[in-house]
């Protein structure tokens, strides 16, 4: 048992445990999945609100504990089921992202990249600051992300949601093959 | 005192999920930027199975919900609200601007968090980043297509 908890887990365990997420929160007490919405109420609590933000940002109390979970959650992942070993990537994206120079392959993320120190560097700037800036902005201006439309969205069979992921794939695939090259 | 008892007893059953979310993530890797980079170079098929295996899990039991009208554990009606499509712009302009900051930094908004818990603390300055660009779309919505 233990052994199978520190293994990753394998995509038909781990899609199924999400997609029962969407029903539970429509049944414990009607919320539809959506975590970028969370960004949006932290802007609610700040001083200096445009109309956007203008609203009771404690109606969302019930998703910014969710996310307050997620951070626990991921906490426990990584002290009491934490796999030793890297990620089983395959060997073509390994190969790929070496010809990009990523030279660290040993934990979930490149610690070249994601690090205080990486701060320092532009490409750093531009991974963690311009790209978080970027998922900030595209996921209300897109009015969610990966929870709120590809998931609760598709599941919903909503036609906006589904413009929308394609339009998450067409910037995922430009970053990835355009932008990365140059800033890496 | 009663009144917070309640809050805390309302909230409780979320900070589950989400912990329940965050050991997933954690476990099955889509909080690692080589996964995502796995994904938008095609190159394996977890990510795919995960959403898409999460999508159909929560497509049927939507459509479960929806068509016997089953009602929330407090005994309201479960309203699922459709989206507005409208010109469509916004979907469109919107999902490009996410994917490219998705790929850059290899977390949507929920594993940026658990990254947080995980051990990546520097997941905070792209919160916060996040934060600001989310601000800056409430600032620029009224000159914004849609």
């Amino acid at each position: 048992m233990i052994d199978f908890l520190s293994q990753p887990w394998p995509w038909y365990v781990a899609g199924p445990l999400i997609g029962i997420v969407v029903p539970a929160l429509f049944l414990i007490g009607g919320k539809q999945f959506g975590l970028s919405e969370n960004l949006r109420h932290v802007c609610a609590m700040l001083p200096g609100k445009t109309d956007f933000f203008n609203y009771d940002w404690k109606g969302g109390a019930w998703n910014l504990t969710l996310l307050a979970g997620i951070v626990i959650g991921g906490w426990i992942g990584a002290t009491f089921l934490a796999n030793p070993d890297p990620v089983a990537l395959s060997e073509a994206t390994k190969g790929d992202l070496a010809l990009l120079g990523v030279t660290r392959f040993d934990g979930l993320v490149p610690s070249d990249l994601f690090s205080w120190e990486s701060l320092a560097s532009l490409r750093g700037i531009i991974l963690v600051i311009v790209g978080g800036f970027l998922v900030g902005f595209g996921s209300r201006y897109a009015g969610g992300c990966t929870s709120g439309h590809a998931i609760s969205g598709l599941a919903d069979l909503q036609l906006p949601s589904l413009i929308a992921v394609i339009g998450f794939f067409a910037g995922g695939l430009i970053a990835t093959f355009f932008l990365l090259p140059i800033i890496l | 005192m009663t009144e917070n008892k309640n809050t805390v007893g309302r909230l409780l059953p979320y900070l589950l999920v989400g912990i329940y979310f965050g050991i997933i993530f954690t476990k099955s890797e889509v909080i690692s930027w080589f996964r995502i980079q796995e994904m938008f170079r095609f190159q394996a098929f977890h990510m795919y199975g995960i959403i898409g295996s999460a999508v159909v899990v929560a497509a049927l039991s939507v459509q479960i919900i929806k068509r016997y009208k089953i009602r929330s554990l407090d005994g309201s009606e479960i309203h699922i609200p459709p989206k507005e499509l409208g010109k469509g712009t916004r979907y469109w302009a919107g999902g490009t601007i996410f994917g490219l900051g998705w790929a850059l930094t290899g977390a949507c908004p929920g594993p940026m968090f658990a990254l947080v818990g995980y051990g990546v603390p520097v997941m905070l300055v792209a919160i916060a980043a996040a934060v600001a660009g989310t601000y800056t779309y409430g600032v620029l919505r009224p000159r914004l297509p849609h």
